[in-house]
């Protein structure tokens, strides 16, 4: 730098990604440092950019579902789920009452899948391989219940608009149960590792603070809101495929720091339990499919649709133009709207705590680029 | 006091490794040695792709309705039929199928109308180039031929 001489200091930009490991994927972060302090961040995305918004408008409704999966690979169920349900909206048909309750089973059996696999990465970014391993293990078990169902492990395509594909396996509920009894005290033992272990609790009490208003203003939704206190969850908001039914708790906590948000997501394992047991007990008896055209054929109009996916509030906005193909498929991906309250997280804190808060985020760059 | 005495004690720590400890047990193993242990797949896993053919004659069971292509979101199936004077119906000819495009979902097998596509159990659809990954007739109905090896 001309005419600088060597007592200044200037800002360090240095490129984080996209093979980093602990970027969970293909994010590219350019950090501003000043030393060990973070200044500020830049995020480069686009990796992963399939067009599947593109792609739907040379697909017919049924055609598209397969693809939604591949957004969220952690949580197809869950993707797939809130594409159904916005293609029934705009078909005016409900799934009967027993895919529902299937749909609650997996998508609750997939929102633990999804915190075990962001369990065991963020806790292996921070440095403790440990749990990684043991996640892993459950959630094959997970896996296992899906690949029986639908006979696929990861991308599922486990549920079609208007209900499902498959009735359940003879063993469906006898899985689901053997599973919970056998999760709830690997729970426990990931919080023996992990939540008084002075390492974790040092490592993240106080790292990547976002309070209500900052949430709000960064359209925040999913643990990260829920660990800044506000207890706001689409399944207690707006209720949608039967979750009215079920008895389950919100947990929030106070401070919105990373500590916080894997406080939240542990407990929310729990809730889920919790909703697989209830649901399995009452699977209701009847048709699996509702009556709706063969040919998907919906009328000229537009809904959006959202669910409570794992990381937050995955949204379909669909539009029709009354033709076999969608006019417009929109989707508001929670990873996407998540990743941008980075910069505000990251600024002022230092290096090492950066991969704490990218892992904290719980971001799957497939559904961030989609 | 207590905290004090368990934080010199290292007890949060010492209660972690307890717990890698016990996990130690054989019983916790979970590791597949894979090529030897054969891994057993769901009754409704989705796999390679196999055209039926009747158990008593060896003929086809599809009645090229091209119904399987036209439900294929990659449109990677080709069904050529031709129609016979005699009898007025359509007979297969050929049928491709480009497993490298295929994403298994599932929709070409829940179109066909008479059960003659199928996704089997079969996981295993490596192969040595790209060419060998687009199956015909032949392959359908019979399996992936073995590998031949030129050196």
């Amino acid at each position: 730098m001309p005419g600088a001489t060597f007592l200044d200091s200037t800002e360090l930009v240095l490129n984080m990604g996209p093979q980093h490991p602990s970027t969970h994927g293909v994010l590219r972060v350019i950090l501003k440092l000043d030393g060990e302090k973070v200044m500020g961040t830049d995020c480069v995305i686009g990796y992963l950019h399939r067009g599947v918004e593109k792609i739907s408008e040379n697909r017919t409704y049924a055609q598209f579902a397969p693809y939604v999966d591949r957004m969220d690979y952690v949580a197809a169920v869950s993707n797939g789920l809130g594409y159904c349900l916005a293609i029934e909206k705009l078909l005016n048909a409900e799934a009967t009452p027993r895919a529902q309750a299937v749909r609650v089973i997996l998508t609750e059996l997939n929102r633990i899948a999804s915190h075990l696999l962001w369990l065991g990465t963020h806790a292996l970014d921070i440095g403790a391989i440990t749990p990684l391993f043991y996640t892993m293990r459950e959630r094959e078990e997970c896996l296992n219940i899906f690949e029986k169902y639908c006979g696929a492990r990861l991308t599922t395509h486990a549920f079609r608009i208007g209900g499902l594909n498959w009735d359940i396996y003879e063993d469906f509920e006898k899985d689901c149960k053997r599973f919970c009894d056998y999760f709830l005290p690997k729970i426990d033992e990931y919080e023996e590792l992990l939540t008084g272990n002075r390492i974790w609790v040092e490592r993240l009490t106080g790292i990547g603070i976002l309070n209500i208003d900052d949430c709000k203003s960064y359209g925040v939704t999913g643990p990260m809101l829920r660990a800044a206190g506000l207890a706001w969850d689409l399944r207690k908001a707006q209720p949608y495929s039967g979750y009215d039914r079920y008895d389950f708790e919100i947990p929030t906590r106070p401070n919105g720091d990373t500590y916080d948000r894997y406080i939240v997501r542990m407990q929310e394992m729990r809730q889920s339990v919790r909703i697989i047991r209830q649901a399995v007990e009452g699977i209701p008896e009847g048709p699996i499919m509702a009556r709706i055209p063969k040919v998907i054929k919906p009328p000229v109009g537009e809904v959006y649709v959202s669910i409570e996916a794992p990381k937050g509030e995955l949204g379909y906005f669909v539009v029709s133009d009354g033709s076999l193909n969608p006019y417009r498929v929109r989707i508001r991906p929670p990873s996407f709207i998540n990743l941008q309250a980075l910069d505000k997280m990251a600024r002022g804190s230092l290096i090492a705590d950066i991969v704490a808060i990218i892992g904290t985020i719980d971001i799957v760059l497939g559904e961030v680029d989609r | 006091m207590r905290k004090l005495l368990r934080t010199i004690f290292l007890v949060d720590l010492l209660q972690g490794l307890w717990v890698t400890f016990r996990n130690q047990h054989p019983k916790y193993i979970y590791t597949e040695q894979y090529p030897a242990e054969r891994p057993r797949v769901a009754e409704r896993f989705r796999g390679a792709p196999r055209l039926n053919v009747n158990p008593e004659n060896g003929e086809t069971l599809c009645i090229s309705c091209n119904l399987c292509a036209v439900a294929c979101p990659e449109n990677l199936i080709v069904v050529t039929s031709e129609r016979n004077e005699q009898t007025r119906r359509k007979e297969l000819i050929n049928f491709t199928y480009d497993l490298s495009r295929c994403m298994f979902c599932g929709l070409c097998e829940d179109a066909c109308p008479v059960d003659a596509l199928e996704l089997t159990q079969d996981f295993e659809l490596a192969t040595y180039s790209r060419d060998g990954a687009v199956w015909d007739r032949q392959m359908l109905e019979e399996g992936p031929r073995p590998t031949r090896y030129t050196h």
